[in-house]
């Protein structure tokens, strides 16, 4: 595969590629769709010698995080990948993960939680890892998923960092379908992610440490609040890696979501993931036709950057979130977000909570322009309306 | 064997495992943990599952391990030592490390034969270069005596306690050293705190030997069985020489039974010090013992079998 070049590769095949140029020491992953794939690429890399990692190829996503954990413990570049129910029987070694600070790079290919069992796209899997303590972060497109997957290491082995990264791509929209790509060339990235050197290794029989020892409440309370500290670095380490990276790579990423038409919009959707691209071409459309609409897209998901959404959106008039998950008996998790940083002005925009895409339902550039048409009424209820489905 | 002054000698070096720890006494934890560690002169890196030796010997901020150590959770003592082990072998390829370095996992009978035997099977059949050790108490002790499929028939538990119906449990244990060996891995043996010499043999054997090896120490609980703490290793004597716990290994598929006991004991040596199983010696219960001496028979008869 020749690098430096236009490509059509699938969401797979680019994230196989970070990795592969990333060159992880060690690689523990469990089979699911729609993440298989990535480490099938990976594996034949593997297999043909283009990358020097060992695949520990485990017999459960729990044992791939638990060997994971073991693995960045000892002090090796670690990466894994999942999905759905992965990610779930995962999650608690995920929340482990990150209070050990091991940072670990994982590809989550977004899939529905069960049940009823749906293997198609929608956020619930990364969503009900929000609170463990990992940074998140969410690609529109095979070219986001690839260049989030190389900044992420270094995000994630950033001195003051030191958590797990989850970088999401949303499954078969993006895995499983061709778009046009550009890689960097290896060497490249072997120069921008460079070396990992574990600050206190399991393997440094020398100095040997105890890891994952037993808190009381005399000290678990503080142990908590030095992960509180890591996540508050995360932003501008981000910045930073994306100034690197853009140098690197000659790409634009200047914060820490990206703003599309939004400056003068009054009316502006919220939307994490590949919807974004759908949500793009109807605000273009609508432009045409002089609406004032935009779109705020976070990339950064855990941690939230609710001061820095709430300075872009603090002026609109109406603002729509549309979230691809259920939080049963609340609000949708990003409308909770977009909402709590916009709690505390004296005026905010008025807010409306969307569901769509549950279990991969389609989600149209008519019913996103409908939303935008919702907006634009001021009489408009404050309740939570379901995209597209059967009511 | 290694001899008494070998295993002295061994106890002069510096530990690698420290006293100050707040298991309770009469545990045959830390006897078995001191003597698998004293085993081998080489790096050792160690993970351990949640329980008892766990939670007594890692209070933050103190440690008794003198040793690379790490806790990841309860079902993944096993995983979690295959990653380290992998990072180990990749970085030792690219030339990141010097250094020969063995693998250790230490975990209770609940943490392997229940909540942790899909972890360990994974694990020895992707053939990590590894030591598992099972310290087998017989119930979850860390957590208040609870039945685990460890627990032998007849043993009141917290729960499946003796009552004015029930014994205690009333199923036999399961046979893990052997659902280990059916792996085909290089080194399996089965040991007790009570034999030291035999234990330390076969830890030397399983931490030098390539490949996946298992342990499966008979390790006492003063609390869960209700012994008075001295007569720790006497007790766990009994089980070795009423053939309730056979001392045996599987070396490369091949079956030796490395103690043979002068005179096999009638079961009720081994079950009468033990209060758990007081209900057994209640009138009315005569049969259920019978029936474990039967169990203990068979398996025995079953094991001289499989030495050729």
């Amino acid at each position: 595969m020749s690098n430096g070049n236009k490509e059509v590769l699938t969401g797979h095949q680019v994230v196989a590629n970070a990795m592969r140029q990333v060159e992880p020491d060690v690689v523990a992953a469990y089979p699911i769709t729609p993440q298989s794939e990535i480490v099938e690429y990976f594996s034949q890399y593997v297999a043909d010698g283009k990358v020097d990692s060992e695949v520990i190829t485990v017999e459960s996503e729990h044992s791939a995080m638990s060997a994971c954990v073991g693995s960045a413990a000892a002090g090796a570049r670690t990466m894994t990948a999942t999905a759905s129910q992965g990610l779930a029987l995962m999650m608690e070694i995920v929340y482990i993960a990150a209070s050990m600070r091991t940072p670990i790079v994982m590809a989550v290919a977004n899939r529905a939680l069960s049940g009823p069992i749906n293997i198609h796209c929608d956020h619930s899997d990364s969503m009900a890892a929000r609170d463990s303590g990992v940074i998140q972060l969410y690609g529109e497109d095979a070219q986001e998923a690839y260049e989030f997957t190389l900044m992420a290491q270094r995000l994630a082995e950033s001195e003051d960092v030191l958590l797990p990264v989850m970088v999401t791509l949303d499954g078969f929209t993006l895995t499983h379908t061709a778009q046009v790509a550009e890689l960097l060339p290896d060497r490249a990235v072997s120069d921008f992610v460079g070396e990992y050197d574990a600050r206190y290794p399991l393997l440094d029989v020398e100095n040997p440490t105890t890891q994952g020892p037993f808190d009381m409440p005399d000290y678990y309370f503080e142990h908590k609040l030095q992960q509180v500290e890591a996540m508050e670095n995360v932003s501008d380490r981000f910045l930073e890696v994306q100034e690197e990276f853009n140098d690197l790579s000659g790409s634009s990423y200047d914060g820490l979501f990206e703003t599309y038409k939004l400056e003068d919009a009054d009316y502006a959707v919220v939307i994490l993931g590949s919807t974004a691209g759908t949500a793009k071409v109807v605000v273009d459309e609508l432009r045409e036709k002089g609406k004032k609409v935009g779109l705020l897209k976070p990339w950064l998901f855990r941690p939230f950057p609710g001061e820095e959404i709430k300075d872009v959106l603090v002026d609109k008039e109406a603002v729509a979130i549309l979230d691809r998950s259920l939080s049963f008996g609340s609000s949708g998790p990003l409308y909770l977000e977009v909402s709590s940083a916009l709690s505390d002005g004296d005026t905010k925009p008025r807010l409306y909570n969307y569901t769509y895409g549950l279990g991969g339902r389609d989600i149209k550039e008519d019913q996103i322009a409908g939303v935008f048409e919702d907006l634009e009424n001021p009489d408009l209820e404050d309740k939570m309306r379901y995209i597209g489905a059967r009511q | 064997m290694a001899s008494l002054k070998k295993l002295a000698k061994r106890e002069e070096k510096k530990r690698k495992f420290e006293s100050g720890h707040s298991l309770c006494s009469g545990c045959g934890l830390p006897i078995a943990v001191r003597t698998i560690l004293n085993s081998t002169d080489g790096p050792v890196v160690a993970s351990n599952a949640t329980g008892c030796l766990e939670v007594a010997t890692s209070r933050f901020p103190t440690s008794a391990w003198n040793i690379p150590w790490i806790h990841n959770a309860f079902e993944n003592a096993a995983a979690t030592i295959s990653g380290a082990e992998s990072a180990y072998r990749s970085m030792k390829k690219k030339g990141k490390i010097d250094e020969d370095i063995n693998f250790l996992a230490f975990a209770g009978d609940g943490g392997t034969y229940d909540i942790g035997l899909q972890s360990l099977s994974g694990a020895l059949e992707r053939g990590h270069d590894f030591t598992y050790v099972t310290l087998d108490n017989g119930a979850y002790m860390n957590t208040g005596i609870q039945r685990s499929s460890a627990t032998p028939k007849g043993a009141s538990t917290t729960t499946a306690p003796a009552g004015e119906e029930k014994y205690g449990k009333q199923e036999k244990r399961k046979n893990l050293t052997e659902i280990v060996a059916a792996h085909e891995i290089p080194y399996v043996g089965q040991a007790s705190i009570s034999h030291l010499q035999d234990l330390a043999d076969k830890a030397e054997k399983a931490i030098h030997r390539e490949g996946p090896a298992f342990l499966n120490v008979l390790s006492t609980c003063q609390l869960g069985w209700r012994i008075p703490p001295k007569d720790a290793v006497k007790v766990a004597q009994k089980g070795v020489d009423t053939c309730f716990w056979p001392l045996y290994e599987v070396d490369e598929g091949e079956y030796n039974i490395t103690y043979e006991p002068k005179e096999k004991l009638p079961v009720e040596e081994w079950l009468e010090p033990q209060k758990r199983f007081a209900a057994l010696f209640k009138t009315g219960n005569e049969e259920v013992i019978e029936e474990i001496q039967e169990d203990v028979d068979k398996d025995w008869e079953k094991l001289q079998a499989k030495v050729s």
